[in-house]
C-alpha cells in the first residue's frame, strides 16, 4: 500500500450529507476483475447526464478542480453498500484524502487498507473549508498526516484525527504513514516467517521451481 | 503431554506467531486458486508491488467458468472469457503453476488437489472457495478464504486465524446396502442442521468413516460447509496413503514411506477432548433426497415432502412453506413420485471417477427415461480420461446421457450449463439454494447412484429395491 505522510492539493467540495457508496460507484460498474479503473465511474450518477455527456452542475466537473487530490464534505460519507470498490474508485480518481465530520463504519475501514486517509474534523472547520473550496480559484490545503495537522495559505491551521477513538487513531495513522495494511503488518514479521520455513526446510531454504506442466494430449 | 486433536496438532505445528491479544498467524502449506476469486487479489499485488511469496505452493487451475462442451470451441460469454483470460494472464505474470483450460490436469480446483497428489495429511490448505473442506478428508486443515485472504496468502504465505472450536461427530456401525457417503452426510445436515457447525471444525470418526473409500470421505468432508462448519476433517490411514501412493505430487518410493510414518502421528490421541460431540446411527440412514432450498431439507427417499403444518415453530412452518412453494411441491406427497426434468451428475462433491463408476454400474444397458435430459460432467480431464478408458462414456452415451468436458458446470450455473425458470433436477451437487443451478430452476440433491436411477425411471426410485 502506498504510505500516505503529506499531501497539498487542490480542494474539491461535494456539499452534501449521507453520501453513499452506490452514489460514489453503482453496482453497475462492479464487474471488473480489477481493483483499478474504477475511477472513471466515480460519482457516475452524478457526474454525467442521461446520455452519458457530463453533467455542467455537478461541483467536481468544474475544471477549476481537475486534478484535486482532497474531497472535503458533509457526515456520514460513504453510507450504505459494503463495497470496497467506494474506495478504489475514489483513489482511483485520484483523491489521496477525504475530509468530513464524520464517516460510515465500513467505509471507514476500508480507506485504512487502501492508503485513503479519512480526515475528521468539527462541522465548523469542515464549513469554512468547503466556503472557501467553493469559490473554485485554485485554493489548497496541505493535510501532514505526521503531525495531524491541516493547514491553508490563508492562516488555517487545525490539528485532526483519523479516527475517534485515540487508540486506535494513533494504530491507523501508523499504518498509514507506514503504507501497512493487513499484508504490510504480517510482513512486518517477515523474521518470524522466515524462521519458521527455515524450521521445516532447512537454513538455505529457496522455494522448489515449479515442475514443467504436461500438455493435453 | 496432554492428548491433542488432530486439529490441534495441525494448528500447533503451523504457528508463525501467536501473540496475547492477537490473532494466530499460521503458515499455509498450499493455496489453491481458481478464476473467479482471484482477480483483485492479483491486482492488489500488483499494485502494492509484491510477489507471490511461495510458487511453489500456489497452484490454480480454471473450473467454475469453463464451458463443458467441446474443448476446441471459444468463450462465449463476456465476463467468463475476462475471467478465464485474467487466470492465465495472472498465473503467467506470477509464475504459479497453473492447469489451464487445455491442461490434461485441469478440472475442478477440489478435484485436482487430491487427484494429483497436492492435497496431503497434515497441510494446512487454503482456497478461494467455500468448499475447500474438501481436502480434510486426507487428515489435512482446509479452510475457505475470501479475496482480501487470498491476496495476504498470496503475499506472506500466512493466514491470520483467531481460534476456532473443535467438534467431534462419530457415526457408530456401517453404514447400510445402498446408502452411500453423500446420504451420510444429507442424513448429518439434516440432523445437525445448516447452522449446527458454525464455528467449528468437525472431526468424523466412528467405524462407518473407517469404511469408507477415499472418494466417499472426500464427499463427507466436501459438505460440512453446508453444516456450517469452518472445516471438516477425517484421520489418514491406510485407505488414504494407499490412495496418495504413487501420485504426481507427493514423495514416491522409500521417501513415501518415510512421509507416512511421519503422518501416522496425525490422528487424535486416545484422551482428547472436543468442545463438542455428536453421535450418528449409520443404521438409521437411508437414500436421502433433498426436498427444500437448503442442504437440511432432507428426506429419506422412503418418506413423503413434509407438511408446513407438522413443524413446531412458526419460523419453521414459514420457512417450509416458502421452499415447497419455491420448489413446486404440495405437502404429503411421497418422494418418489416427484417427477424429474433433468439429471446433473457432476460438481466437487459426487464427479470422481467413483462416482462416475457407480452412477454407470446403475445405467448400464439402460435407457435414460424420454422427460429426461441428463448429463454427466467429470470433476477433471483426468478422471474424463480415466473414464473413458472404461467405456464409462460408452454406457452414458448409449443411455441417452450427454458426456461433457470437466468444470462445475451446473453446480453454480456460472457457465451455459444452466436449469430452465421451473425445471426439476436430482443433482449430485452440495447447495440447492433458490435458482443456485439457474434462476428459478429446482434442485434436488442425492447420491450419484440416485440420480442415475432417477434419470432411468424419470422419478425418484429407492435404490436399494433396484435390480
Ligand atoms: S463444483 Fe460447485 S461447489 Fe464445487 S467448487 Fe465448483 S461451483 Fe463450487
Amino acid at each position: 500500500m502506498e504510505p500516505f505522510v503529506k499531501v497539498t492539493g487542490i480542494v474539491a467540495p461535494l456539499d452534501r450529507v449521507n453520501v453513499d457508496t452506490d452514489q460514489i460507484i453503482p453496482a453497475l460498474y462492479l464487474k471488473r476483475i480489477e481493483k483499478t479503473g474504477f475511477g472513471e465511474f466515480l460519482f457516475n450518477a452524478w457526474r454525467k447526464l442521461p446520455d452519458g455527456s457530463p453533467n455542467p452542475d455537478f461541483e467536481l466537473n468544474n475544471p477549476a478542480y481537475n486534478g484535486s487530490t482532497i474531497l472535503v464534505t458533509r457526515r456520514n460519507f460513504g453510507s450504505g453498500s459494503s463495497r470496497e470498490h467506494a474506495v478504489w474508485a475514489l483513489h482511483d480518481y485520484g483523491f489521496r484524502t477525504v475530509i468530513a465530520p464524520s464517516f460510515a463504519n465500513i467505509f471507514h475501514k476500508n480507506c485504512f487498507e487502501n492508503g485513503l486517509a479519512p480526515v475528521i474534523l468539527p462541522e465548523d472547520v469542515i464549513a469554512d473549508i468547503m466556503a472557501k473550496a467553493k469559490a473554485a480559484n485554485g485554493y489548497k490545503l496541505t493535510v501532514d498526516l505526521e503531525a495531524q495537522e491541516i493547514y491553508d495559505e490563508q492562516g488555517l491551521s487545525v490539528s485532526f484525527v483519523v479516527h475517534a477513538e485515540p487508540e486506535v487513531n494513533e494504530f491507523r495513522r501508523y499504518c498509514l504513514l507506514n503504507g501497512l495494511d493487513e499484508i504490510g503488518l504480517t510482513l512486518q514479521i517477515e523474521d518470524k516467517i522466515a524462521a519458521y520455513e527455515a524450521s521445516r526446510w532447512g537454513k538455505s531454504f529457496t522455494p522448489a521451481r515449479n515442475a514443467p506442466l504436461e500438455a493435453r494430449p | 503431554m496432554p492428548p491433542k486433536t488432530m486439529f490441534e496438532k495441525i494448528w500447533d505445528s503451523h504457528v508463525v506467531s501467536a501473540e496475547p491479544g492477537k490473532p494466530t498467524v499460521l503458515y499455509v502449506d498450499l493455496h489453491l486458486v481458481h478464476e473467479v476469486t482471484s482477480a483483485q487479489a492479483f491486482d492488489g499485488l500488483r499494485m502494492a508491488g509484491r510477489k507471490v511469496r511461495r510458487t511453489d505452493l500456489t497452484v490454480a487451475t480454471v473450473d467454475h467458468n469453463v464451458p463443458t462442451w467441446d474443448r476446441a470451441l471459444p468463450v462465449t460469454d463476456e465476463i467468463s472469457k475476462k475471467q478465464l483470460d485474467a487466470m492465465k494472464r495472472n498465473a503467467e505474470e506470477f509464475g504459479i503453476t497453473f492447469f489451464d483450460i487445455r491442461s490434461a490436469q485441469q478440472g475442478i480446483v477440489h478435484v485436482i488437489g487430491p487427484e494429483l497428489g497436492y492435497t496431503q495429511p497434515g497441510k494446512l490448505i487454503v482456497c478461494g472457495d467455500s468448499h475447500t473442506s474438501t481436502h480434510g478428508a486426507f487428515g489435512a486443515f482446509a479452510m475457505p478464504i475470501g479475496t482480501t485472504q487470498v491476496e495476504h496468502v498470496l503475499a506472506t504465505q500466512c493466514l491470520v486465524q483467531s481460534g476456532i472450536k473443535s467438534m467431534e461427530i462419530r457415526v457408530n456401525d456401517r453404514l447400510p446396502r445402498g446408502v452411500t457417503a453423500k446420504d451420510l452426510i444429507l442424513g448429518i445436515i439434516g440432523q445437525i442442521g445448516v447452522d449446527g457447525g458454525i464455528g467449528y471444525v468437525v472431526e468424523y470418526t466412528g467405524e462407518a468413516v473407517r469404511s469408507l473409500s477415499m472418494a466417499g470421505r472426500i464427499t463427507v468432508c466436501n459438505m460440512s460447509i453446508e453444516a456450517g462448519a469452518r472445516a471438516g476433517m477425517i484421520a489418514p490411514d491406510e485407505t488414504t496413503f494407499e490412495y496418495l501412493r504413487g501420485r504426481p505430487q507427493v514423495p514416491q518410493g522409500k521417501d513415501y514411506d518415510a512421509i507416512v510414518q511421519q503422518w501416522r502421528q496425525l490422528p487424535s490421541d486416545p484422551g482428547a477432548t472436543y468442545d463438542k460431540v455428536v453421535e450418528i446411527d449409520a443404521n438409521a440412514l437411508a437414500p436421502f433426497v433433498t426436498w427444500g432450498t437448503n442442504p437440511g431439507m432432507v428426506a429419506s427417499v422412503v418418506d413423503k415432502v413434509p407438511d408446513p403444518a407438522s413443524f413446531a415453530t412458526d419460523t419453521e412452518r414459514a420457512a417450509t412453506e416458502r421452499a415447497l412453494k419455491y420448489m413446486g411441491l404440495e405437502p404429503n406427497i411421497p418422494i418418489q413420485e416427484i417427477k424429474l426434468d433433468r439429471v446433473f451428475i457432476g460438481s466437487c462433491t459426487n464427479s470422481r471417477i467413483e462416482d462416475l463408476r457407480a452412477a454407470a454400474e446403475i445405467v448400464k444397458g439402460r435407457k435414460a427415461h424420454p422427460d429426461i435430459y441428463a448429463m454427466v460432467v467429470p470433476g477433471s480431464t483426468t478422471v474424463k480420461r480415466e473414464a473413458e478408458e472404461e467405456g464409462l462414456d460408452v454406457i452414458f452415451k448409449e443411455a441417452g446421457f450427454d458426456w461433457r468436458e470437466a468444470g462445475c458446470s451446473m453446480c453454480l450455473g456460472m457457465n451455459p450449463d444452466i436449469l430452465q425458470p421451473g425445471e426439476r433436477c436430482a443433482s449430485t451437487s452440495n447447495r440447492n439454494f433458490e435458482g443456485r443451478q439457474g434462476p428459478g430452476g429446482r434442485t434436488h440433491l442425492v447420491s450419484p447412484q440416485m440420480a442415475a436411477a432417477a434419470a432411468i425411471a424419470g422419478h425418484f426410485v429407492d435404490i436399494r429395491d433396484w435390480e
